[in-house]
This record gives structure tokens, C-alpha cells and sequence, in this order.
């Protein structure tokens, strides 16, 4: 059985560590948040000029002026701080965020990303992907593995713009955990129930399939 | 108007001497933290051919976009510009330039702006259509590319509380761009909610020095929510 977008954060957020500040893309990655192992504490880096972002709102506590990058309200957790746009990106390019997990069109062999732009129908603007991937080391991509109609996202060649050159080493589909390296696929583990002749019929890129292929935990 | 006091009477007042054609630098993330009432100020004044330097572009009858309603706007830079349809449509039909920068770029060419930085190296954007025209260096086997700072004829700014000096207080999140914004304008109008003497605000605690304002206004604010999201009741 392929993940369900829940299974893909709670397979995410497996890999958050104690102490990590981390930077949750739109979508999917949002819901990482929800499933932070017991007994670790991450802080939450809103782009927007947040760090130690918490849970949504009550009513009560709705206000205009505290919002996420994906612009909903939000709360501050204990310990947060606030800043600016520049400030934060700082952060950001200097290296200091210790997890960036984002979603995307597609990925290749080299570890280039296209997650924004399909010419003459999506132009609505990178926003802040193109600083996060520049600027982390440690960045899970998460996405489905085909588009709807069987067509592999994990590609010899980007098609479609890139966000970034040569920055994806970890990708988690709905299928598949991979690493990109050497210019390859590597497959590190599948779903729960999905065969590997699966996971390799759908990734157009060079694949490399180890002997024994564990399935996830959860 | 005496000595340090930046306070001027109305809206009009405070946008006096925008052109047609001049560059416009504007604070906000969507809609938190907007000049929502210079905005709608520059939309009575019927300014044309701007061109608009900010994150977003509002929505399609909120913030910034409101803009686009008249055509005032000829060029708009800018990270992200979903959620607005008249934005769209004037963009496919090519009525309006666009160009797509990354949101830290853009941070960073408002705040290399004010400070008089011309432009700088950064990894962003590299090998992407960013990196078009654009000059590139290796520093120490990583690629980098040069860009330009910006400035503007005008920079508009929300900021929560100010003195009469334009010491700037800005409230959680919508401090965003506001602050680089108002280092960036030749000249920073700067809306507020409230303003106090000058000595009431702690030195410490302020986020944007007066040097940079040159004029402050207080307004009322509708402070429109783009994604209202509430947990469920516990």
C-alpha cells in the first residue's frame, strides 16, 4: 500500500532529532509537526520571521498579526522568537536550520529540484524554496512517487525548472525512501506491502536496489 | 513640522510627490503587516506604471492587489504571486512584467539596499532561471550568484507602534519585510497604530532607529486574515 499523506510525516519525522530547529514546507511537511517523537524537542522555523512556532489557534487566541509561511494563523511556543524577513533567511543561508523538509514536481539523479514553476500553467513564484534548499545540508524531499496518470517524479532529468542544482539526498515517497548519491537512486526502504518491481517500474532515473530492501516502520 | 518629528496630517500628505513611473518598495507577507491605508491611498491617487517591489501582491481585492484593479502597476517583484486571479490574468496576457525572486533574495536586496551594499553574492537561485543574465563566481567550489540590490523612490511601511521621531515597534510576524523595506526608500512613509512622544518607547526595544522614516502616519487597520485556521476545541 502506497503512504497516506499521514504516513508520510509520521515516516519524516522518524528522522527529527533532539534539539533540531526545523523548517516545514507547505502541504505534507506541515503535518510533520504533528508526530515529533516523545521525549524530543524540535523548534519550528516559520519563514516569515518565526522560530518555535506552535499549534494553531483557539478562536480566542486568533490574531491577524502571527501567521505561518503558508499565511494561516498560528501560535507562538514557549521559548519562540520573532524576527525579520531578512533575519530569517539568514538563518536559512547560513546554514543553521538542521532540517528542511519541502515538497516538489520532481527530482533527479543529480539531486536537482523543480517545485515551482509549470510553464504556462503554475507561475505563481518560488517564494522562500529557493533559499531553503540553497541553504540546507539536511533536506527531505517529500512527494508522490508517480503523477496520477503512472508518470515517474524521480527522473534522469528535471524537466520542468529547477528550484535548485545538485542539493536533494533524501527523498520519501509515497512508495519509497531513497538517497540520491553518485548520481543515482539508491532505494533505502519501502512501503509497507510495496514490492520492489513496484518502486523500480515507477522511477524513471537509475535506480540502485540493494539485496535487501526493508520495508518501513511505523 | 519641527526638528525630528515625522508626523504629517493625512494620507495624502503622506504619499505626496509619488509619481507615474517611480519604483514603490512595500512591507507585508500576504496580507499581515500591509500599509493597508497607503495602499488604498496610492489607489485614489490613480498613480500608474509602478513598479512594486514586495513579497507578495496582495489578493484579488485585498492588500496590494488592489492595485492591479486600474492597471497602476507596470512591473511587480515579487516571490510569491498566487492567490490573486487579476494578477494572473494581466500576467498571461503579458500587460504586466513579473519577476520572480526568491524570498530571502528579495530580503536581502531591500536590506543591501538601505545599507548601501550594491549587490551580492548568493547560492540561491543558482542554476535556475534566477541565474539568467546574471554574473557567477566560485568562491571556495561553491557557485554563486551576483545580485543587485534594491532601492526605491518610495518605501511603504506598516509597523505596530512608533514615536513621533519614527522609532518603529513592530508586532509578531508582521514585522516581516517592513523593516527592510523602510531602510530602502529614498523616501519611507511609515503607517502605525499608535504614536507616543518620543522617551515613551525603550530604546532597547526598538526595532527600526527614525533615521530611516520620513514620514509617519496612525491609521485603523482591518487587518484582513488570508487563512484563518483554528485548532479544534480540546
Amino acid at each position: 500500500m502506497a503512504l497516506s499523506r499521514e504516513q508520510l510525516a509520521m515516516r519524516v519525522a522518524q528522522e527529527l532529532k533532539d534539539g533540531y530547529y526545523v523548517n516545514l514546507g507547505i502541504g505534507i511537511p506541515t503535518l510533520v509537526a504533528n508526530y515529533v517523537p516523545q521525549g524530543i524537542e524540535v523548534m519550528l522555523q516559520s519563514e516569515n520571521g518565526l522560530l518555535g512556532m506552535g499549534q494553531f489557534p483557539s478562536d480566542e487566541e486568533v490574531d491577524a498579526d502571527l501567521i505561518n509561511a503558508g499565511k494561516q494563523t498560528v501560535t507562538m511556543a514557549t521559548g519562540a522568537s520573532l524576527f525579520d524577513s531578512a533575519e530569517s533567511f539568514a538563518m536559512i543561508r547560513g546554514g543553521h536550520v538542521d532540517l528542511t523538509v519541502l515538497g516538489a514536481f520532481e527530482v533527479d539523479v543529480q539531486g536537482n529540484i523543480a517545485s515551482y514553476m509549470i510553464p504556462g500553467k503554475l507561475i505563481k513564484g518560488m517564494g522562500g524554496a529557493m533559499d531553503l534548499v540553497a541553504g540546507a545540508d539536511n533536506i527531505i524531499v517529500t512527494m508522490t512517487h508517480a503523477s496520477k496518470h503512472g508518470q515517474s517524479k524521480l527522473l534522469s532529468e528535471c524537466s520542468l525548472p529547477l528550484t535548485g542544482k545538485g542539493c536533494i539526498k533524501k527523498v520519501l515517497t509515497d512508495l519509497a525512501f531513497i538517497e540520491i548519491k553518485d548520481g543515482k537512486f539508491h532505494l533505502l526502504e519501502r512501503a509497507p506491502g510495496v514490492s520492489v518491481e513496484e518502486i523500480v517500474k515507477l522511477t524513471a532515473g537509475e535506480l540502485v536496489v540493494p539485496e535487501n530492501v526493508p520495508e518501513m516502520q511505523f | 513640522m519641527a526638528g525630528f518629528n515625522k508626523v504629517v496630517g493625512s494620507y495624502e500628505e503622506a504619499m505626496a510627490g509619488l509619481e507615474d513611473n517611480m519604483t514603490l518598495i512595500s512591507g507585508g507577507f500576504g496580507l499581515c503587516g500591509i500599509p493597508e491605508n497607503l495602499i488604498a491611498e496610492i489607489q485614489r491617487k490613480g498613480t500608474k506604471g509602478l513598479t512594486l517591489v514586495s513579497n507578495n501582491c496582495g489578493t484579488t481585492n485585498d492588500g496590494l492587489g488592489v492595485l492591479l484593479h486600474n492597471r497602476q502597476i507596470k512591473k511587480m517583484v515579487a516571490s510569491y504571486v498566487g492567490e490573486n486571479e487579476i494578477f494572473e490574468a494581466q500576467m498571461m496576457a503579458g500587460e504586466l512584467e513579473v519577476e520572480l525572486t526568491p524570498q530571502g533574495t528579495l530580503a536581502e536586496k531591500m536590506r543591501a539596499g538601505g545599507a548601501g551594499i550594491p549587490a551580492f553574492f548568493t547560492a540561491t537561485g543558482y542554476g535556475t532561471l534566477v541565474a539568467e543574465g546574471k554574473e557567477t563566481r566560485e568562491i571556495n567550489g561553491r557557485h554563486y550568484i551576483l545580485e543587485p540590490a534594491i532601492t526605491g523612490d518610495f518605501a511603504i511601511v506598516k509597523a505596530w507602534k512608533a514615536d513621533t521621531y519614527g522609532n518603529l515597534v513592530f508586532r509578531k510576524t508582521a514585522r516581516n519585510f517592513n523593516p527592510m523595506a523602510a531602510t530602502a526608500g529614498k523616501i519611507t512613509v511609515v503607517e502605525v497604530e499608535e504614536i507616543v512622544q518620543p522617551g515613551e518607547l525603550d530604546p532597547d526595544h526598538i526595532h527600526t532607529p527614525g533615521i530611516y522614516v520620513d514620514r509617519l502616519i496612525q491609521g485603523t487597520f482591518k487587518k484582513t486574515i488570508e487563512q484563518r485556521t483554528v485548532r479544534c476545541a480540546d
